[in-house]
């Protein structure tokens, strides 16, 4: 039940005195103990792991004839990040965010080569930044010169707080870089113009999707291609239209697992599993059908249709790297700050 | 004088339970407020003055600021004008429904902040039940600063209710006949004689409320649109900065905002005190 | 005997505007929770109700309770005890220290157990060095809602026992009558509906913590997630019916608590007019 699975925490309660109210709830203990797994994760991806984790139960029990389960926990990459550094025992990461798990890898809870530890730089999945607009697209967006236009008025997350908007920022950012030949001037001014066309900073990509759809509140909401197709399908296809600029940026989800932790949780088997599963044909189909693009050729070549072909950007090329992008643009008084100034 | 001092010393050992409850207390005081507490100080302490200085002096913070401070302030007069109407009405009259909306009165204590926040968010966005008449008119309450103040002044409604309620109650009637024969008018007479004693628990009522909205942050949080030196309030900037990994930058702007309602808690219990001394005729 | 604003015309104005104003900012908010949750049906209502993130909310959410509103009882009345009864250096200082929750920010007082407790903290490394697990479980989230709420009780009964003196107490003293008699049989029948309405205060303010609870529960489905947390992940979910129905829980709550709260002053003011 409420996290008694872990005994040390009915220590901590009766250092406080409480162990009077905690006798009644010990017997929950009784029942037979599975292992669980704790995956924590970022703010869109519950409808994702809630599909994959009873198939990864089932994938286990073939493999090792033991039933364990999976637990969730989802938030902002960053505060997730910032959750397993203060003590949440989460036993694998699957991030949006290259420099989230590099936060933790710095911490030493992950190994530093964590990103040799599994194909593709330890990303199962990718995908990139793309735009959901209203029907008929009546603003005519196809390109990102359309949305620092005068009369656009667009929602993503706070940059600051939210994975998706950091690589929104980057993907405008590039697109730029590209167009003005990395002119700093003419690349500031375009930033200024798409920043200041921001209708609301939500601090979360589901809160800037509310925002635009049941608030119908802006002309462009700008996020993953993945969850841009969720919206579509979730809130109807009439209503809404799917862009993908033909420029965008290469969207990373990287997977760890959290050695200290799930060392300690007597997880590291399973949490390997986790991710070994994640790259199997039959999780690539499943991710695949939850609209992000992935690497298995065969499963890749089955969605062909649903991934336009887009140029995508990597952050390395554009930016140097991740740390670097990180203290050149969304650092306190980085470019982001600047630009935002008034 | 000494002879008092003993007698009021030996009175105090008159009552058991001294030790244990100075006991608990401290205890748990220690426990629970202080501790956690210092390692706020903690925080703070890796940072020199001008670092301190820099972080909070940033403009984008300043500008959150003045955000919060206005709309703390707008939500606090608001519900001094409507606390007082509806506590007038409460004392006052009599009418169908008066223990009902005497009760509604609690609801924002009651009903959490985050479901008040999204309740709100619902009701006032533009195809929302309020939002869908207001748009017409050219007014959005959503996602500006309208919105930040309308859901601080949900959350502190009964602080005027029932700061002035009590007062009101207990004013005698000869005072409203007095006026009344003087032949002055209805606003008149509620201006010049009513206001003034109503005055103390009018402006308490109204600091707690303006307290209560600086730090405001589970309703507002779904309201307020989030763009940088428009729609940013104080608390989300910590939110922020933690966001970041910047502990010492949340527990510097948090200290401000500790430092700035302490203060002015302070000055209200400092205030109320000098006025009940007042009204005690010097016998406090 | 004339009154101020005692004319038809005024009456009839005053009490239309506030009836209005009621309805608008307090009546219509709470129709809309129910109406939002019971959009799609009571069978959906009932579905989502009987989800098992939501069960395990609700249970978290009793259980933090169940502690909280106990010990903040017990702290409350010894602290109303001590600062009412006795005369001690640092009574004042007592008295304002127990204002601090009502200053903090929500989103501060979690960060502040955050940065003790938590890994890097100053008992945190300890604590994890014993494998002992305070933040993102629930004993972490019992701590911050034991801050955010430990004022309520004391500051019911402080302004009470205070205007009501230790007299009545200190005869029973020199009857010879122990403290804890004292307490039940003297003190306690006269602050039993203060006493009630701090309970019910402090219960209210435990059930719907958010901005504290947010930052040290981690948001593990079905593990650390309050009914208040819940409800904001609903409603993150495009779930807005599944996010209003555990809202419509927290606001049925409410209504019991206005409903407990109105209870207590009606038979309050009756005794009164009976005497």
């Amino acid at each position: 039940m409420f996290g008694l699975s872990r005994p040390r925490s009915l220590f901590a309660a009766s250092a406080f005195g409480l162990t009077l109210a905690l006798g009644a709830l010990s017997p929950a203990q009784a029942q037979e103990e599975l292992r669980e797994l704790l995956n924590s994760s970022y703010d869109i991806a519950r409808e994702l792991f809630a599909a994959v984790n009873p198939k990864f139960i089932d994938w286990w029990q073939a493999q090792h004839d033991e039933t364990v389960s999976v637990k969730q926990s989802h938030g902002g990459s960053s505060t997730q990040a910032r959750s397993i550094m203060q003590g949440m025992r989460a036993d694998v990461v699957t991030f949006n965010q290259v420099t989230d798990v590099n936060v933790l890898a710095d911490a030493g809870l992950v190994a530093k080569d964590w990103q040799d530890r599994y194909p593709n730089h330890a990303s199962p999945y990718y995908s990139t930044i793309a735009f959901l607009v209203r029907k008929g697209n009546p603003k005519h967006i196809e390109n990102w010169d359309d949305l620092a236009g005068d009369d656009v008025s667009l929602v993503f997350p706070n940059p600051k707080t939210s994975g998706n908007g950091r690589y929104t920022y980057l993907a405008a950012w590039g697109y730029a870089d590209k167009t003005f030949d990395g002119d700093e001037s003419k690349i500031e001014d375009f930033m200024k113009t798409f920043l200041g066309n921001v209708e609301v900073f939500d601090t979360g990509g589901r809160g800037a999707t509310t925002t635009f759809v049941e608030r119908d509140i802006g002309d462009v909401l700008i996020t993953f291609e993945s969850e841009v197709n969720n919206i579509r399908n979730e809130y109807g296809k009439d209503d809404y239209e799917v862009v993908v600029p033909p420029v965008s940026i290469l969207a990373e989800f990287p997977v760890a697992v959290v050695d200290e932790y799930a060392e300690r949780n007597g997880n590291e088997d399973l949490a390997k599993g986790y991710l070994d599963y994640l790259y199997t044909e039959e999780a690539q189909r499943l991710l695949a059908g939850f609209n992000y693009r992935v690497n298995d050729e065969k499963v890749a070549e089955e969605f062909r249709d649903q991934f336009p072909q887009t140029e995508l950007l990597r952050v390395e090329d554009v930016f140097g790297s991740w740390p670097e992008a990180m203290k050149t643009h969304f650092a306190s008084g980085g470019e982001l700050d600047q630009l935002q100034r008034r | 004088m000494i002879a008092q001092a003993l007698t009021r010393r030996r009175e105090r050992r008159v009552l058991p339970g001294f030790g244990l409850s100075l006991g608990i207390s401290l205890t748990f005081v220690s426990l629970v407020l202080l501790l956690p507490l210092t390692s706020l100080v903690g925080q703070l302490s890796q940072l020199s003055w001008s670092q301190y200085w820099f972080l909070i002096t940033d403009p984008r913070l300043l500008a959150s600021y003045t955000v919060t401070l206005l709309a703390a302030a707008v939500a606090a007069l608001s519900n001094a004008v409507f606390g007082l109407l509806m506590a007038w009405v409460l004392v006052r009259y009599e009418f169908p429904g008066k223990r009902l909306v005497d009760a509604l009165m609690d609801l924002p204590f009651a009903l959490p902040t985050a479901v008040a926040g999204i309740t709100l968010a619902t009701l006032y966005s533009s195809n929302g039940w309020i939002g869908r008449l207001l748009e017409p008119l050219g007014i959005s309450v959503s996602y500006t600063w309208v919105g930040i103040a309308l859901a601080m002044a949900f959350t502190s409604i009964p602080f005027v209710v029932r700061t002035v309620q009590p007062v009101l109650e207990d004013l005698p009637a000869e005072v409203d006949e007095a006026a009344m024969t003087l032949g002055a008018s209805d606003g008149l007479a509620f201006r010049r004689v009513i206001l003034p004693y109503l005055w103390p628990a009018l402006v308490t009522g109204t600091g707690l409320a303006f307290v209560r909205s600086l730090g405001e942050f589970g309703a507002v949080i779904f309201i307020a649109g989030g763009k940088p030196y428009e729609t940013e309030i104080t608390s989300l900037m910590i939110f922020v900065k933690l966001q970041e990994y910047d502990y010492a930058g949340a527990s510097a702007v948090a200290s401000i905002v500790l430092a700035t309602s302490l203060a002015l808690l302070l000055a209200i219990n400092l205030w109320q005190g000098r006025f009940i001394k007042r009204l005690h005729g010097g016998r406090g | 005997m004339i009154r101020i604003g005692d004319a038809p015309r005024v009456r009839r104005l005053l009490i239309g505007v506030a009836l209005a104003l009621t309805v608008l900012f307090l009546l219509l908010p709470l129709v809309a929770i129910f109406a939002q949750a019971l959009m799609s049906g009571i069978d959906v209502y009932w579905q989502n109700l009987s989800n098992a993130y939501t069960l395990s909310a609700i249970g978290l959410t009793l259980l933090v309770a169940v502690i909280t509103v106990p010990v903040n009882l017990v702290f409350g009345v010894f602290l109303a005890w001590l600062v009412t009864r006795f005369e001690f250096p640092g009574r004042r200082l007592l008295q304002t220290l127990i204002d601090i929750p009502f200053a903090v920010s929500p989103v501060v007082a979690g960060l502040v157990y955050l940065l003790l407790y938590g890994r890097n903290g100053w008992l945190g490394g300890w604590l994890d060095a014993h494998d002992i697990q305070i933040m993102f479980a629930w004993p972490g989230i019992v701590l911050v809602t034991l801050f955010v709420t430990c004022p309520f009780v004391a500051r019911e009964l402080i302004p009470l026992m205070q205007a009501q003196g230790s007299r009545e107490e200190e005869a029973a003293v020199t009857l010879g009558a122990s403290g804890w008699t004292i307490f039940r049989r003297v003190t306690l029948p006269n602050i039993r509906h203060a006493l009630l309405y701090g309970v019910i205060l402090t219960n209210a303010r435990a059930v719907g913590e958010f901005g504290a609870v947010s930052v040290v529960a981690g948001a593990i489905r079905g593990e650390t997630n309050t009914l208040p947390l819940q409800v904001e992940q609903l409603y993150q979910d495009y779930n807005t019916v599944g996010a209003f129905t555990s809202a419509s829980l927290l606001a049925l709550l409410a209504l019991l608590t206005l409903a407990a709260k109105a209870a207590l002053e009606w038979r309050a003011a009756r005794r009164e007019t009976a005497t």
